[in-house]
């Protein structure tokens, strides 16, 4: 056995906990969970049937942790994981799951295939078989700063543009601020209008807020690649600043899994529970409407509709927000007929946008959220995730659909009361 | 060896035997999984979230939005065949008699047309399930030799006993010590299957719902 095998399958044994073995233990192998799974509905390929990804991991469980497994390992009956089951099982745990949790919705005993496959990429990445991609973004996350490489220097130029654009200070590190505003990579890069809404909301509402030099970027390869001793790196950042700053709440901006990093994974991860409250930028801005601080006009008349990303939906508990807000603004909103909690998966969460050799079979399991779009009729999709929101333009970009992809945030921030 | 001699050792040490190892298993496989325990989550949970694994024991019973209509068969099969058995285990009055003799607990038990019409809707439910695990290219992939096997120590006991019921084709009492000996090799295997999810889908549930429950989201 190779060493770095051998460190994988001890990352197996280690992540193996007690609701791990209930899962494997319950499992009756009916298959209900492919039915859930965007990567089998659309292909139709058993093997990206979800307990099927898990097979690797579960022979750990059996011939590790049960006495019949341990019996058949003693006497030669077993099949032992190898580095070769595993480079083939790699698509099957990163390139076709997006750890979106429709399956852990549906199966029938309960078994919650994300958790596992969150810690089994643990062992993946562990024994050395885990993508490029995700191994590029966590290797720039820590060392630059970012996955996307981006740079302190980067996030001022944009402060000025949007300075310049708003007439309203972008504040940095502002010691007593009530919220420590994060922002991912894909919003510095691709969609300024982010942070430009966000200065225009606080403005009117009043509220204090500033941007840390020093923990601007809220994204978290660590969870996605399964490197838990990284994943802490970068929450630490955020713990520091956040209690540098001295703030009440760190905002995790429109991105899904920031905010399970921060959320929910963050203080396990660092060890400790934070000093401050961590919110999704719509679960704060749901709090200003009923506080009566979001002061909006107009609406907009266009039928659109709204994509739940799941990391703040289904894994995130963040549901009535987005459409408390979108009732502010539209006439004409629209639930697909799957939404919520069973919404679709954009098809490139969990690190899969991120994984090139991934994209033919993302680009076909998107259209499980085309035949949902098209189904609403909607002219305009609406979203709180930078990555939906990119994966979601290139799906549709590839599908010919010319349905524009808007974020929630920078929508209200549009429909804002002018001179509050 | 007599029939008779057969039915009681069925009855007897066999029983005994089936009940222990059953019991040792049942104990063992549940030690297995609560033995591995897990780290307590420091995450802070979204309130209104009480009971939500308890919630979810019961929830998951109902086929999740839009699933039924994706394998309707699994759905329906899966819900006669269980039902089905239920009621011939539990309300077939034989079957409370033997249960009042071990514990002294009764209680009112079913006609018997509408068990025997139970049993052979389990029956058929079971057969169309295997029909459907062949076919299903997914079932059949995930499919070994722990699925077939499970699957024909839980329709013996169905078919024994409703050849045994209507005095089909073999003696009574041999049949009935068959029927016996069928419940008996369930028993024994069913820790150590996948049939233990009798008893881990309450565990595997709870889990879920807690899991979700914490982040606010009904599982």
């Amino acid at each position: 056995m190779s060493a770095n095998l051998a460190k994988g399958i001890n990352a197996f044994k280690e992540v193996i906990d007690a609701p791990i073995a209930s899962f494997f233990s319950s499992c009756v192998h009916c298959g209900l969970c492919a039915e859930a799974c965007l990567f089998y509905t659309e292909t139709g390929d058993p093997k990206y049937t979800p307990i099927h990804k898990l097979e690797p991991l579960r022979r750990i469980w059996k011939q590790e942790y049960t006495l019949l497994g341990r019996l058949g390992k003693l006497l030669g009956l077993s099949k032992p994981v190898t580095d070769a089951e595993l480079t083939e099982w790699k698509p099957l745990v990163y390139d076709s799951c997006t750890m979106c949790s429709r399956c852990a919705m549906v199966c029938p005993v309960g078994n919650d295939m994300t958790y596992m496959i969150r810690k089994m990429r643990e062992g993946m990445a562990a024994s050395g078989h885990a993508p490029d991609g995700l191994i590029g973004a966590s290797t720039r996350s820590v060392e630059i700063g970012s996955p996307m490489g981006i740079r302190l220097p980067a996030v001022k130029a944009q402060m000025k543009h949007v300075q310049a654009d708003t007439g309203i200070e972008i504040p940095m590190d502002v010691v007593g601020a009530e919220y420590l505003v994060l922002m991912s990579s894909m919003e510095i890069i691709n969609f300024p209008e982010y942070l430009g809404a966000i200065a225009k909301i606080m403005k009117q509402a009043g509220k204090s807020w500033t941007l840390s030099s020093e923990a601007f970027e809220a994204t978290n390869s660590g969870i996605q690649i399964g490197a838990s001793d990284i994943a802490r790196v970068l929450v630490q950042r955020v713990v520091d600043g956040a209690e540098k700053l001295r703030v009440k709440t760190v905002i995790s901006p429109e991105c899904g899994h920031a905010f399970t990093a921060l959320r929910w994974e963050g203080p396990n991860l660092v060890g400790h529970a934070y000093t401050f409250e961590v919110q999704h930028i719509l679960e704060v801005l749901d709090d200003f409407r009923r506080a009566g601080l979001l002061k909006t006009t107009g609406f907009e008349e266009t039928r659109l509709t709204f994509h739940d990303p799941c990391q703040i939906v289904r894994r995130g508990g963040v549901l009535e927000q987005p459409r408390n807000l979108l009732k502010l603004v539209a006439k004409n909103f629209v639930d697909t007929k799957d939404h919520g909690k069973m919404n679709w998966c954009c098809g490139g969460g969990g690190g899969v946008s991120a994984i090139e050799e991934a994209e033919p079979l993302r680009l076909q399991a998107f259209k499980a959220k085309k035949a949902q779009l098209e189904e609403t009729g909607a002219k305009t999709l609406v979203t709180a995730c930078a990555n939906c929101r990119i994966v979601l333009e290139e799906g549709l970009e590839h599908y010919h659909m010319g349905i524009p992809v808007v974020g929630l945030t920078e929508l209200i921030a549009d429909h804002l009361t002018e001179g509050e | 060896m007599s029939h008779l001699d057969l039915l009681t050792f069925a009855r007897g040490s066999a029983l005994n035997w089936a009940l222990i190892i059953f019991a040792a298993g049942v104990v063992l496989r549940l030690f297995e999984i609560f033995g591995l325990g897990r780290k307590a989550d420091l995450a802070k949970p979204r309130t209104g979230s009480p009971g939500s694994g308890w919630r979810t024991i019961f929830t998951r019973s109902l086929p999740a939005e839009g699933m039924l209509k994706r394998d309707p068969v699994t759905y329906i099969g899966g819900y006669v065949f269980h039902a089905g058995l239920f009621l011939a285990i539990f309300f077939f009055a034989p079957h409370i008699e033997f249960f009042r003799s071990m514990t002294g607990l009764s209680w009112v038990s079913l006609p018997t047309a509408l068990v025997d019409a139970s049993v052979v809707a389990a029956m058929v439910a079971l057969g169309v399930l295997l029909a459907h695990r062949l076919n299903n290219r997914v079932k059949r992939m995930l499919s070994g030799f722990g699925d077939y096997l499970a699957w024909a120590v839980t329709i013996l006991p169905l078919l024994t006993g409703y050849v045994a019921y209507h005095h089909l084709f073999v003696e009574y009492t041999l049949m009935l010590a068959l029927h016996l000996f069928s419940v008996e090799l369930l028993l024994v295997l069913l820790p150590f299957t996948k049939l233990f999810h009798t008893f881990s889908l309450f565990v595997s549930r709870w889990y879920n719902g807690e899991i979700f429950g914490r982040k606010g989201v009904a599982s």
